[in-house]
Formats: C-alpha cells, sequence, structure tokens
C-alpha cells in the first residue's frame, strides 16, 4: 500500500526538523570553537548558518499550519506536530544564542582571555550535550534520553553560577577587565540558554510521546 | 460533581446469529454530550438504539443487559417501550419530516399521539420546540407549508423539534449531520451545544473532529465492543487504548 499523504507530509516535517537540529549543532559547535580555540575565523560559519536556520524555521512552522489545517491531526499525530512547533522555536532561539556567542566571542578574543573563565570550556561542552541529546531523545523516540537532558540542565545552571562568581570576585581587584569579565558573563549566560532550550525540546519530545506535561512540577497540582 | 442519568450494564444487542454490541458498560452524564465513534459497522447505531428499545422494532433483533434510566430499567416487562421512546427521543440520519404534515403537524404530532389536543397548548409547544431547535424565524410565517419544503438543514432541525415537543431528558442522534452541508451542520452543531442546557445528548457521529468539537465524553467502539471512553481533550490528545490511538489517527478502519 502507497503511504498515505498524511504519512508523507509528516515524515517531511521530522527530516525538516532534524535537518534545522544539525544546521543548530553545527552552529553552536562553530561558535565555542571560536571562543575555546581562540580563532574568529570560524565565527563567519555562524553567520552564515544563521540564514539557514531562519529559512527552516519559517518551512517547519509554514508545514505544521497546513497539516494541522489539512489534515486535523488527533492523538499522537497532533502532539507531535505541536511539540514540532514549539521544538522549532526552541531551535531557532538557540541559533540566535549561537550567534550572541560568536558576537560575544568577537569582542573577548579581541582582548586577553580571562584566567577565571577556565569553565566555560565544560559548560559549552555539556550545552552541546544536551542539544545532541535532546535531538537524539526526538529521532530515537526516547522518554529516557529525554530525562537525561532535563537532569543535565542543573548541571549547566551550576556552571553558569560557578563562573558568575568567579568572574565577579576576580573583578573586584581586576577593575580594568571589567569588559573582559562581562563578555564572559554573556557567553556563560547563552550557553545557559541553550541548555534551557535544549530542556524545552526534551519537556516537548515527552509530551509527544507520552501526552505527560512534565513542565513545571513545582504547580503539578494546578489543573491547566 | 456531574450525576448520572443513565447506567448501561453489560448491554449486548443481537440480529439473529450475529452478535452486534459486545457486553457494553458505561454511565453518561446528565445534560453532557456523549459522542459515540468508531468505523462502520462496529455497533454505535445499535448500541445507541437499544437505549430506547427501538432495536427491538429491527424483525430477528433482541437485547440482553440493563439500561438503568434515572435508577429504572428500560427492559423491564411493565415498561412501555413508546411512552419510552418520547424520554429518550431519537433523530436519525436522514432528515424524516412526515411528507403530508404541515410544519406544525411535524412538530404537534408526537403531543397529539401522547393524547394532547387543546389548541394553545400545542401552538405553544409547537412554537416553543421551533424557538428550541433554533428554526423558529425561518419558518413562523409558514407553519401551515409541507415539512418537506424546507431544505436539508431546516428539515433536520424540524426533525429535532418534533422530538423536543414531548420534553424528552434524553436525545439520540444518529449521525444527524452526515448528509448536510458544511452551514447547516454548523447550525446542528451550535444547537446541540444549546440543547445540552436541558437535554442530554448522545450522539453517533462519523465526523472526529465534530466529535471533538461538540461532546463533553467520547466513546469509542470497534467491532461491537466499548474500547475507550472518557473526556473528549483525553481520548483526541491521549488515548489510553492503542486501538483507539489508531483509529483516530487514521491508521485503520
Amino acid at each position: 500500500m502507497s503511504e498515505r499523504s498524511f504519512d508523507t507530509h509528516f515524515r517531511e516535517l521530522k527530516e525538516h526538523l532534524l535537518t534545522m537540529g544539525g544546521y543548530v549543532e553545527r552552529s553552536i559547535e562553530h561558535a565555542t570553537k571560536a571562543l575555546l580555540e581562540g580563532d574568529p575565523a570560524v565565527l563567519a560559519m555562524v553567520y552564515e548558518i544563521e540564514n539557514k536556520i531562519n529559512q527552516s524555521h519559517k518551512l517547519i512552522d509554514d508545514g505544521c499550519v497546513k497539516l494541522l489545517a489539512t489534515q486535523q491531526p488527533m492523538a499522537t499525530d497532533l502532539r507531535t506536530i505541536v511539540a514540532i512547533l514549539k521544538i522549532n522555536t526552541d531551535l531557532e532561539r538557540m541559533g540566535d544564542q549561537a550567534v550572541n556567542i560568536a558576537h560575544n566571542s568577537e569582542r573577548y578574543l579581541k582582548e586577553i582571555p580571562l584566567q577565571s573563565a577556565s569553565d566555560l570550556k565544560q559548560m559549552a561542552e555539556s550545552a552541546k550535550q544536551m542539544v545532541g541529546l535532546a535531538l537524539d531523545a526526538f529521532t530515537q523516540k526516547s522518554t529516557e534520553i529525554a530525562q537525561t537532558v532535563v537532569k543535565k540542565d542543573d548541571e549547566v545552571d551550576n556552571l553558569k553560577n560557578k563562573i558568575f562568581h568567579q568572574v565577579l570576585d576576580y573583578l573586584k581587584t581586576h577593575e580594568k577587565e571589567v569588559e573582559q569579565g562581562l563578555n564572559v558573563i554573556l557567553i556563560a549566560r547563552n550557553l545557559e540558554r541553550i541548555g534551557d532550550h535544549a530542556t524545552h525540546i526534551a519537556e516537548e519530545v515527552i509530551f509527544a510521546l507520552t501526552g505527560a506535561d512534565i513542565r513545571h512540577p513545582q504547580s503539578a497540582g494546578v489543573k491547566r | 460533581m456531574d450525576s448520572q442519568i443513565m447506567h448501561v450494564r453489560n448491554l449486548n444487542a443481537y440480529f439473529g446469529q450475529s452478535h452486534a454490541v459486545k457486553d457494553v458498560n458505561i454511565a453518561f452524564s446528565e445534560l453532557s454530550v456523549t459522542a459515540i465513534i468508531g468505523p462502520s459497522g462496529c455497533g454505535k447505531s445499535t448500541f445507541i438504539r437499544g437505549l430506547n428499545r427501538l432495536h427491538e422494532e429491527v424483525p430477528g433483533a433482541r437485547a440482553s443487559g440493563t439500561v438503568l434510566f434515572k435508577g429504572e430499567d428500560i427492559y423491564a416487562p411493565m415498561i412501555d417501550p413508546v411512552a419510552l421512546r418520547r424520554t429518550i427521543g431519537m433523530v436519525f440520519q436522514k432528515p424524516s419530516p412526515f411528507p403530508a404534515f404541515s410544519i406544525f403537524e411535524n412538530v404537534a404530532v408526537g403531543l397529539k399521539l401522547a393524547g394532547v389536543n387543546k389548541k394553545q397548548i400545542l401552538k405553544d409547544a409547537v412554537e416553543r420546540s421551533l424557538r428550541k431547535a433554533a428554526l423558529w424565524d425561518e419558518v413562523k410565517d409558514k407553519l401551515h407549508m409541507p415539512g418537506t419544503s424546507l431544505s436539508g438543514g431546516q428539515q433536520q432541525r424540524l426533525c429535532i423539534a418534533r422530538a423536543l415537543a414531548v420534553d424528552p431528558d434524553v436525545l439520540l442522534m444518529d449521525e444527524p449531520t452526515s448528509a448536510l452541508d458544511p452551514i447547516s451542520t454548523a447550525k446542528i452543531e451550535e444547537l446541540i451545544a444549546e440543547l445540552k442546557k436541558s437535554v442530554t445528548v448522545i450522539i453517533v457521529t462519523h465526523n472526529m473532529q465534530q466529535a471533538a468539537r461538540i461532546s463533553d465524553h467520547t466513546a469509542f467502539f470497534l467491532m461491537g465492543e466499548l474500547v475507550e471512553f472518557g473526556e473528549t481533550s483525553q481520548v483526541f490528545t491521549a488515548p489510553k487504548e492503542g486501538r483507539t490511538e489508531r483509529y483516530i489517527t487514521g491508521r485503520f478502519g
């Protein structure tokens, strides 16, 4: 039997999302590589990929709206399309954060690197790992992988807090390096936001797979 | 908490040797809309015809089990099926006004059969029912015209007015919009939303979007069995049963 029109369009939509996920991973990879290896030449790649991410963002939204309007999906199909709409937004914002890292890195790399920024490398690795795992959870339809991402968010948040404190302490005695300190704080903040978006993706994957809404556990008793 | 007007226990329905409805247990909430969905031949129409004893009118058909309506078994020997069908009314797929009757007579016929003859009472009941069926404004100046002179959508609302005239507690609807255009369908759907303030509605529909739009609860039938019953928003977003999931996502049926 030939594939139904809905299944064809649905499959294409998921493929577009994974392609976009690939762009976002590459963009973050280039942005953090430039930062960690001190090579500003790679940053041009980030700006180039940003265009592709933005095109995909519109293409995927359009695909979701068309499927919702023409096929009136139900159950898992409906939940997955709603999840794709949200994941699409998270991926686009991750792309924006990669661009922000690129901007902040460009400024940072013009001066002498800050001593107290050594944890940025670990933070970048953790954030990238979260993005990869969130996309794996979607591809492999795995709630277990998605849960791993959610748990890992604390690790990235803790690293951000650690960097903030280290930089602030350092600046108390190195006032002339305040701009560099600010760049480090901004980059840590960008990486933390990437972790947050990866967490959102993991939460959406769990919603698509099970129908459970695990967001905001502190308000779990409140009926939406 | 909602109270339940009807409890169905171990309902079975047969056509000769064919077992059309299998051991169904379900309870219907008062003043709510319940949609019955499922593929063709799954027993959903037979099931609702078992709720006002219309099923047994088919030669060779029989039913077993209990249907408690307001605590009383409708299959008990002392129950008069004809009187029961006034309290638990039915609207069919194809609009079926009585061809020789005027619009007025179509609505008044149930009351007349129940022994109401006073003109003013009939007039008031006809107007009230036509208003409830959202048809009054369209027909008030031509009540003497044949019911069949109306459009398909109007004829269906006339049939709803006819069922409402005898003041039922429950209205069973068997695919009431499947023969209608989208505008007439929307009017009937709006009407159902209004009706549930005073009548409990149980509707069989093939249109899943319609079930999702208008019902509070949804029951999914497959091969004579009740597979899943729950709040409509739950059934259509996160069904518990794999068979429901496959049916509502179009993967079988």
